[in-house]
């Protein structure tokens, strides 16, 4: 049966699909000879040509990324000619450090946003709900590198409570290498949790003034259980929408602050490869930075189905 | 004691005077109708009761229920009130329920709050409750969910909810307003057997006299939020004493002054449709197949005369207004053929359908949502001017204008306001305007009155009259009312999925209707002559 | 009633909103302050006082001094124009594509409007710093890297805002009446349809415009926006980085700077929301 969620996933891959030609196209384009950059420029003609040939550079596009493809989902990402290992070795590498950071960024952003959300609704035109959407406007204006030099600057540089940047790696233990996530989580969480509360809270809102609210309330609820009961689980459908998108914007801000905290992580991979001219690396990052976008989105619409009946049951 | 007590009540939301000094009592197993046209504060009243209020409403007065002063009642205190004690059941069944929850969760939720029982005891209630309404549990699961159930049924859930407790009062705000004849009919006698059998109170809350006519015991008249006539219901719609009343009540029964003329001989229909179909393509339900097909229209031929008027009636849902819109050439059918004057139109292009536009004009049912809420009245009346041939000079344009606007009673100063400066009322006669600017032979009309209250419902039936002994414009009239097909056309047509099982005369239609479709329709038309008569024969 | 009191008293109803008001106030200052900066600044932005350097606010130097003796208020002013020239453009080309794009699919339906939508799932997959990695590996980094990669982003935002609200205006009656009246897809889109889709897009566009502001400052800390000598916000935050502890101030001002201009612009789009669009303003 075609149904929602066997659409989605069909859409998901066509997607990637998509995607995996755009990146290889655009690199495609980029000027220069990789088998030469690799070999520096004292190269002979010979030894250039030779390398052309073991990496396949003279096959026709289509020929080049369908090998490419292949690789791809056989894990094969290419070798760095920086590092000289597997790329995706590296990327494996770099992956625990971002991905760690990622997930405790947005558990971490949602712990705190929800609540907020439903507190100001509960509470709307009060005093407490001008203030804390006050502050959650400021919040959603805040960049997180900004933000997190302000974290450096208060928790490291005056209180001396956390390392200013670097990771010491998983293995020195678990706490060790949490100890430097807090500051860049806290950081990348918090202004994405300001939009959150905001989209919550405003969900939570035009939910209250649909008629089914009424019934709820015509049956003797309380306003306490009119909205945990009733208007939560409607209002989650708009919070996911810009939880997925949110992610997005996390990986794209787990790049930037990976820099500001000198993280081993896969944006500070990709700078490095864009300043060595590493391609190979670049495309890979990109890759998986991508997929993951486009698999939590498709986790985002699958979970709508789980929300709400009405998608489940379309055909 | 009464069991419902409102005296001196009025309400304030924000510096609006909703309501002024109304009184209104209920007895127990008593119905009582509360009558009046939008913005006359019925639905206040109901809110009232419930406490459920708008934020900024300040009510000031007395509400006595079984003894309590409601108006004095904690939020807690209405709670244990609201659903036990006192049901509501609403107007848009369409979305009176958690799209995200079960029909038997939903049912449920409030048998638990109020007596605390046992999640089996509460699904045993629940079972049972709706069985009652209708939905018995082995056709309608405890576990559907809102959308897999029509309005109707839909209805019945909410129904089920506010009387799953056996209240002492219930209070049906318009329950059936957004429901076809049929369904409304159903559903007022569903509420009338529980009411009965539990010994309720019953608050109706309605816009038309008709509708509540058959079952009220006594009616209460609000207007402008101030109560006009109260009284027992044969009483008061016999003597009619009160001016507002009258009008109501006439508004209610009003057939515009029509002459039955005779169709001058003519060269052949209007308008001739054959064999029309419409098919929607089924869903698909697996990679390789699709469900059957629906045809929304089904085989329909008819022929319209010039200057004739006929009526298109049906329950919602039957495909009325596809076969307009087929006819409107807005929708392409799928099998047939139709004819305008001597010219097949069905699959023309665009270009080639302009000089058949011209002669062939709408008018929809909204009118809040006929008009672009940017553009000025002389801009959308003059609208369909872009099908003539050669483009008129602003002179022009705005003569045709007034003319049309003249013609529909609207005064040409007006030309200058915007769409939410007009009454609905007044809305509706501008759409018309636009409808005759190209002076067609031609207009189909999707039930161009449902939407007005009555009393101005009876001013655009006049009009439509009018327009047609003076302008001799033929109509197609689609509507579910037969009392609108009754007061301005002369031929009848009912259709029913998809096909049109009857046609005829419309008197004689009305009168002696032949098909089950046809039947179930005219019994279940709210009538106030009918019921009048039934309920002064009743009582001797 | 006509059109202008019409005007003027969503005027008159903009200036009672709060949020838009003091939006306005900020978001205008702002724009003087750029228009400013090309004409008069405290310092040139080019003026090195190496003596000078790391100085906290002071009565010569309101804001400061960067790590070159440059005055920071003047590289404020300076950097302002890059933020908003490249936010700016970044909007433009996102409406100006994604709006006829949206609007389009919306009166073609079918295979047209599925396209669109996958086009759109595709471009959201790669967030503007993404696209911006890829256009920086292929072209170098610079400001117009950081304008296409915003730009492209918002092509979608807006294609399907415009799609969304078209969609739902297509069913009403009055286009019905227009189609009636033998108007073509094409007319009734731009007579019907764009007009009442204009507020929305005039909302998302204050929007849009603010997260363009923080996408610049971003690409431009990592290095791949506008490039030195031009003074960018962000690149202040970086080089600011590495004084943290010598002179905190640096990093301070310029990062206020942005979130004064995010938050000036938020609450403009706010306000116009709440004055443009009944339907919200009712459910506050």
């Amino acid at each position: 049966m075609l149904s929602y969620a066997s659409k989605r996933i069909l859409i998901g891959i066509v997607t990637l699909l998509a995607a995996s030609i755009l990146v290889f196209a655009v690199l495609e384009v980029v000027p220069g000879d990789p088998a030469r950059l690799m070999l520096g420029m004292n190269a002979t003609e010979d030894a250039v040509r030779t390398l052309q040939e073991q990496m396949g550079l003279n096959q026709p596009l289509v020929v080049r990324y369908l090998r490419w493809l292949g690789g791809l989902l056989t894990g094969d990402l290419g070798r760095s000619y920086t590092y000289s290992v597997p790329v995706i070795s590296l990327i494996i590498e770099r992956v625990a450090v971002s991905l760690p950071l990622a997930l405790i960024s947005l558990i971490l952003s949602t712990a705190i946003a929800i609540p907020v959300g439903l507190f100001s609704a509960a509470r709307r035109g009060t005093f407490c709900d001008t203030v804390t959407m006050g502050v959650a406007q400021v919040g959603v204006a805040i960049p997180n590198f900004w933000f997190a030099l302000l974290l450096v600057y208060v928790f490291a540089v005056t209180l001396r409570l956390v390392p200013a940047g670097g990771f010491p790696g998983w293995n020195t233990g678990l706490w060790p290498g949490l100890k430097s996530l807090i500051l860049p989580s806290v950081a990348l969480a918090l202004p994405q949790a300001a939009i959150l509360a905001r989209v919550t809270r405003s969900a939570l809102l035009d939910v209250l003034g649909e008629d089914y609210i009424r019934t709820a309330r015509a049956k003797g609820l309380t306003h306490r259980k009119v909205l945990y009961g009733h208007a939560l689980r409607n209002a989650l459908i708009p919070v996911l929408t810009i939880l997925g998108l949110q992610f997005a914007f996390l990986l794209a801000g787990t790049i930037i602050i990976e820099n500001v905290f000198y993280l081993p992580g896969l944006g500070r991979l990709v700078f490095q490869a864009i300043t060595q001219r590493d391609l190979i690396v670049v495309e890979g990052v990109v890759m998986v930075l991508v997929a993951a976008v486009i698999f939590v989105n498709l986790l985002v619409d699958l979970s709508y189905a789980i929300i709400d009946p009405r998608l489940r049951s379309r055909s | 004691m009464a069991l419902l007590e409102i005296k001196d009540l009025s309400l304030t939301i924000g510096a609006f005077l909703a309501l002024k000094s109304i009184d209104l009592a209920i007895e127990p197993g008593e119905i009582r109708a509360l009558v009046g046209e939008s913005g006359s504060g019925k639905s206040m009243t109901a809110l009232s009761i419930m406490k459920l209020l708008p934020s900024g409403a300040r009510a000031e007065g007395q509400i006595r229920f079984n003894g309590r002063d409601i108006l004095a009642a904690s939020e807690a205190e209405m709670c244990m009130l609201r659903g036990d004690d006192i049901g509501m059941v609403f107007q848009e069944p369409m979305t009176a329920l958690n799209p995200v929850k079960t029909i038997g969760e939903q049912v449920a939720e409030g048998i638990r709050l109020h007596t605390r029982a046992t999640r089996a005891v509460a699904q045993e209630r629940t079972r049972s409750i709706l069985d009652r309404v209708g939905l018995p549990t082995a056709k309608f699961p405890l576990g559907r969910y809102p959308h897999e159930l029509s309005g109707g049924q839909r209805q019945r859930v909410v129904i089920a909810i506010a009387c799953a407790l056996k209240p002492k009062l219930l209070i049906a705000d318009e329950p059936t307003t957004a429901l076809d004849v049929v369904l409304q009919a159903q559903i007022l006698d569903l509420l009338q057997s529980l009411v009965d059998e539990e010994k309720m109170g019953l608050l109706l809350i309605s816009h038309d006299l008709a509708v509540v006519a058959d079952m009220a015991h006594s009616i209460t008249i609000l207007r402008h939020g101030e109560v006009m006539d109260n009284g027992e219901t044969t009483r008061i719609l016999t003597e009619q004493i009160h001016p507002y009343t009258r009008q109501l009540a006439q508004a209610s029964m009003h057939v515009p002054e029509r002459t039955n003329r005779p169709h001058p001989p003519t060269h052949g229909p209007l308008l001739s449709v054959r064999n029309l179909g419409r098919s929607y393509r089924g869903s698909r339900s697996g990679w390789f197949s699709r469900s059957d097909d629906t045809k929304a229209v089904d085989d329909v031929s008819f022929d319209l005369q010039p200057g004739q008027s006929m009526a298109l009636v049906g329950r919602s849902g039957c495909g009325k207004s596809t076969l307009a819109r087929m006819i409107l050439a807005l929708d392409r059918p799928t099998a047939g053929e139709i004819q305008f004057g001597n010219q097949r139109i069905d699959g023309l292009k665009e270009d080639a359908l302009r000089p058949v536009r011209q002669n062939m004009q709408v008018v929809f049912q909204d009118p809040y949502g006929s008009f672009n809420p940017r553009h000025k009245a002389e801009r959308l009346v003059s609208e369909p001017l872009y099908l003539l041939d050669r483009p008129l000079s602003p002179t022009e344009k705005r003569d045709r204008v007034d003319t049309a606007l003249e013609r529909v009673g609207i005064p040409r100063q007006d030309r200058d306001k915007y769409p939410h400066e007009f009454s609905g009322g007044q809305r509706q006669r501008l759409a018309i305007a636009r409808a005759i600017i190209t002076e067609p032979k031609l207009i189909v009309a999707d039930e161009p009155v449902s939407a007005l209250d009555v009393s101005i419902r009876a001013q655009i039936l006049d009009l439509f009259a009018d327009l047609n002994r003076r302008l001799g414009i033929a109509y197609l009239l689609i509507t579910h009312d037969l009392a609108v097909a009754r007061a301005i056309t002369d031929t009848l047509m009912v259709m029913s999925e998809g096909k049109i099982v009857e046609r005829g005369d419309t008197e004689e239609v009305l009168r002696n209707p032949q098909s089950d479709a046809g039947r179930a329709l005219v019994q279940a038309s709210p009538d106030l002559h009918k019921a009048l008569a039934r309920r002064i024969g009743e009582q001797g | 009633m006509n059109a202008s009191t019409a005007w003027h008293e969503n005027l008159s109803k903009a200036l009672a909103n709060r949020s838009f008001l003091v939006g306005l106030i900020i978001t205008s200052l702002l724009a003087l302050m750029a228009a400013l900066s090309f004409v008069w600044t405290p310092y040139g932005v080019g003026t090195f006082d190496i003596i000078g350097k790391l100085k906290p606010p002071s009565a010569a130097h309101w804001l400061g001094t960067d790590h070159f003796g440059r005055d920071i208020l003047s590289m404020i002013m300076v950097g302002s124009r890059n933020s908003i020239a490249v936010a700016f453009v970044s909007v433009v080309i996102g409406m100006g594509l994604g709006v006829p794009l949206g609007l389009w699919a919306a009166a073609r339906g079918g295979v047209t409007d599925e396209l669109l939508m996958r086009f759109n799932d595709l471009v959201f997959a790669f967030p503007a710093l993404l696209s911006a990695v890829m256009i920086t590996a292929v072209f170098g980094p610079g400001a117009i890297n950081a304008i296409i990669a915003i730009g492209i982003f918002n092509i979608p935002v807006f294609a399907r805002v415009a799609r969304g609200a078209a969609l739902s205006l297509w069913p009403r009656e009055y286009i019905l009446a227009a189609r009636a009246s033998g108007k073509g897809a094409a007319r009734i889109t731009v007579e019907h349809i764009l007009p009442n889709v204009a507020n929305l897009l005039v909302v998302q566009g204050t929007i849009q415009f603010s997260l363009g502001i923080l996408a610049e400052a971003g690409l431009s800390y990592v290095g791949l926006g506008s490039q030195p000598p031009m003074p960018s916000w962000g690149r202040m935050l970086f080089e600011a980085q590495t004084m943290i502890s010598l002179a905190p101030h640096m990093a301070l001002f310029a990062g206020l700077a942005i979130v004064i201009t995010v938050l000036g612009l938020n609450l403009l789009g706010d306000g116009l929301r709440d004055v443009l669009d009944p339907k919200l303003r009712r459910e506050r």
